[in-house]
């Protein structure tokens, strides 16, 4: 569903990604690790269409689409989710608010009609309830004064109640203890299906104990260096990423 | 000189035609009114109408109210169906004034609480002119400005309020003030006066609201007097047609120990300017001014707002919040002055602003004087555009860039709405700035989920 193609891209003007290819299929589970630096955040910012990031050269399809020529919201409308590292607080917008737009705008784009107001509270108390989330949550400002875990809770939460073809998650475990891990493990590990592909950028193999990829991917200097299957990044986690770097520098 | 001169004389021919036709079919009136009424005028015709050149009104051009011919009516036939659309869903001890004129149809006070006198003013003068007389007229004198002299050359109708000792209105007291589209337009000069003994409690909701096609001016003065320990909430809900002029000044005085909470939203009109003026002359009063501008096309929102703290220990806060969208443009003045001697103040002043277009304009300026050495006093204003992060992050979310622009903005409106604990109201807003933004939003659905949510 996902093709990325030879894809170089600049951030004021220093190359990040320097040719990265990588096919994600629906049903997969995929990985990216690497070394801080590596370009792991870059790949995904990308795909969400964040400013500032210059495309040279490559290209970058979901499902046949261009995906660098659609609006940022039209991405997100066609499935492309990017759950943040760092979630932006909004203060003074509900979730609720954010949630229902969202949901809206997304079935607005399929053609559909807005979900009954009955019919979407409840889909949103049982995906609350799914991420031990009080309702409280709902009426409260997205992500203001939610600690790091709530955060990235939340973030877990909009997936679930979007429901993306592809879910791209961002260091979603950086912070979290572990019982909040289990939890955003959890709530993963219910998108993964036949129908959707997921896409785990991560420097810790620790959140690959409880989600554990189809593929791995190694990130070294804006390219993949290395890929294997789960027992890839266990090897990462007893030996570092040194020897994966030497190895591609030989 | 000779048009400003016609503008003044305009008015008060008028004035004059209106005076005779009294005298005609209601007889004389008591002298001390038609006293004032003659030092109104003169005051007015001393003054003329303000100009830019004048410190207080240099970001508002009056001239569209100045070389405007506006009629005096007597009617107050209204539809009740347009009434009962545009009046607020609230349950409350109501009285509506069409074009400033009274409409006993249209008004309906329920049973007031005993101690407690809701009235017209014409009814108010009619039962027992002098018990008016007092008050009327002692915090707003014809030397505020060329309007509250103009208001007081014209004054008729309007709305008494009374409360006795310890009085309590469970209920909100609505002022209704309705503006009707005619074949020509008209003007009113209405006076609020409210008294609230010691210790009384009352919410009072002004509304102004009208037919989209009206183009009438209305020139209020309200003067609130706060008695030892009185709490009054005043809720002025501007929603009147986009091309209706309104002027304003709203004095309150307030004696030890009492709380005067003001909210000013402002969603419509054409020209506004509200001048609202606080004195704190007991220790422990207490002022709070909460205000909320939302300006598109090409309307104009002015607020000048002055606490005054006269006496030691009393505070006054106040957060002011402007969206400008299109060529709105908006004026906040905010002034708090501290006398001589008056120790233990706390003056707190905020304003924020947020321009949704490259052309829209606000001119702030808030202003602190002090003349005691033992003060909190804290002010500032700041003026920006939307978050473009905040923007990105619901754009990545799907929400397209327009709805997330109006999610913002109801946002920044949120955080003054959320003081507001009547719902009726806040709703209101909150469905008004939401439906106001550009056609593709629907934002009015999001707010009805979250209220189908807080009411389970």
């Amino acid at each position: 569903m996902l093709e990325v193609k030879d894809l170089y891209v600049k951030v004021e003007g220093k190359e990040i990604l320097k040719g990265l290819t990588l096919t994600i299929n629906a049903g997969e589970v995929h990985a990216i690790m690497g070394p801080n630096g590596a370009g792991k955040s870059t790949l995904s910012a990308v795909i969400a269409g964040k400013e500032g990031y210059e495309v040279t050269s490559g290209s970058v399809t979901f499902e046949g689409r261009d995906v660098l020529e659609m609006e940022i919201e039209e991405r997100a409308q066609a499935g492309l989710l990017l759950g943040f590292q760092y979630p932006v607080e909004i203060p003074g917008v509900k979730n609720i608010y954010l949630l229902k737009a969202a949901l809206n705008a997304q079935r607005q784009a399929r053609g559909e009609g807005e979900m009954p107001a009955p019919e979407f509270l409840k889909l949103v108390k049982e995906r609350l309830a799914q991420m031990k989330m009080d309702a409280s949550f709902l009426q409260r400002a997205v992500n203001e004064g939610f600690s790091g875990g709530e955060k990235k809770r939340n973030e877990i939460l909009q997936m679930l109640v979007l429901q993306p073809k592809l879910a791209m998650l961002d260091e979603i475990d950086s912070g979290l203890d572990i019982d909040a891990m289990r939890v955003v493990a959890d709530g993963v590990n219910s998108l993964r299906g036949e129908e959707r592909g997921i896409l785990l950028v991560t420097h810790y193999q620790r959140l690959l104990d409880y989600i554990v990829p189809d593929r791995v991917h190694v990130l070294v200097d804006g390219r993949i260096a290395k890929s294997g299957d789960a027992e890839l990044a266990r090897e990462l986690e007893s030996r570092g990423y040194d020897w994966v770097v030497e190895e591609t520098a030989a | 000189m000779s048009d400003v001169h016609s503008e003044v004389s305009r008015f008060l021919e008028r004035l004059k035609e209106r005076c005779a036709e009294r005298d005609r079919s209601q007889g004389r009136e008591p002298s001390w009114i038609a006293a004032r009424r003659q030092a109104g005028a003169a005051r007015f015709e001393a003054l003329g109408f303000p100009t830019r050149r004048d410190e207080a009104w240099k970001y508002t051009d009056v001239r569209a109210i100045a070389r405007g011919d506006f009629a005096l009516t007597d009617s107050a036939d209204f539809s009740p169906a347009t009434a009962a659309a545009l009046t607020l869903p609230l349950e409350a001890h109501r009285l509506t004034f069409i074009d400033g004129v009274f409409s006993a149809a249209l008004s309906d006070l329920g049973e007031l609480p005993s101690g407690v006198a809701v009235l017209p003013l014409s009814q108010a003068l009619a039962e027992n002119h002098e018990a008016v007389g007092g008050p009327l007229g002692r915090l707003t004198g014809v030397d505020f400005s060329p309007f509250s002299a103009l208001n007081t050359a014209f004054m008729e109708e309007g709305a008494v309020v009374r409360l006795a000792p310890g009085s309590v209105v469970e209920k909100p007291i609505l002022l209704q003030f309705l503006s009707r589209s005619g074949a020509k337009p008209v003007m009113s000069h209405p006076r609020i006066l409210v008294e609230a003994g010691s210790r009384s409690q009352a919410t009072l909701v002004e509304h102004h609201v009208g037919e989209s096609e009206a183009a009438n001016f209305t020139n209020l003065v309200a003067e609130l007097m706060l008695d030892r320990g009185a709490i009054l909430t005043h809720y002025k809900l501007q929603e009147a047609p986009l091309a209706d002029l309104h002027v304003a000044s709203i004095h309150v005085e307030q004696a030890r120990d009492s709380r005067y909470t003001s909210f000013n939203l402002n969603l419509g009109g054409g020209l506004v300017r509200n001048d609202l003026i606080s004195e704190l002359n007991g220790e422990g009063a207490e002022a709070n001014f909460y205000g909320l501008f939302y300006g598109q096309g090409r309307q104009h929102i002015d607020n000048h707002t002055l606490a005054n703290h006269n006496a030691p220990r009393t505070f006054s806060n106040e957060n002011y919040k402007g969206i400008l969208d299109d060529r709105a443009r908006g004026v906040f003045n905010g002034k708090v002055v501290v006398k001589r001697d008056s120790q233990k103040i706390e003056g707190f002043q905020s304003n924020a602003n947020l321009l949704l277009s490259d052309r829209a304009e606000i001119d702030a300026k808030p202003e602190l004087e002090i003349y005691a050495d033992d003060v909190k006093c804290s002010h500032g204003t700041t003026t920006g555009q939307l978050d473009e992060e905040a923007i990105y992050a619901l754009r990545t979310r799907g929400i397209d860039l327009q709805t997330a622009r109006g999610l913002l903005t109801l946002a920044f409106a949120g955080e003054v709405l959320d003081r507001v604990d009547l719902d009726a109201v806040s709703e209101r807003v909150e469905l008004a700035v939401a439906g106001k933004l550009p056609e593709r939003f629907n934002l009015a659905g999001l707010v009805e989920a979250s209220l189908a949510l807080h009411d389970e």
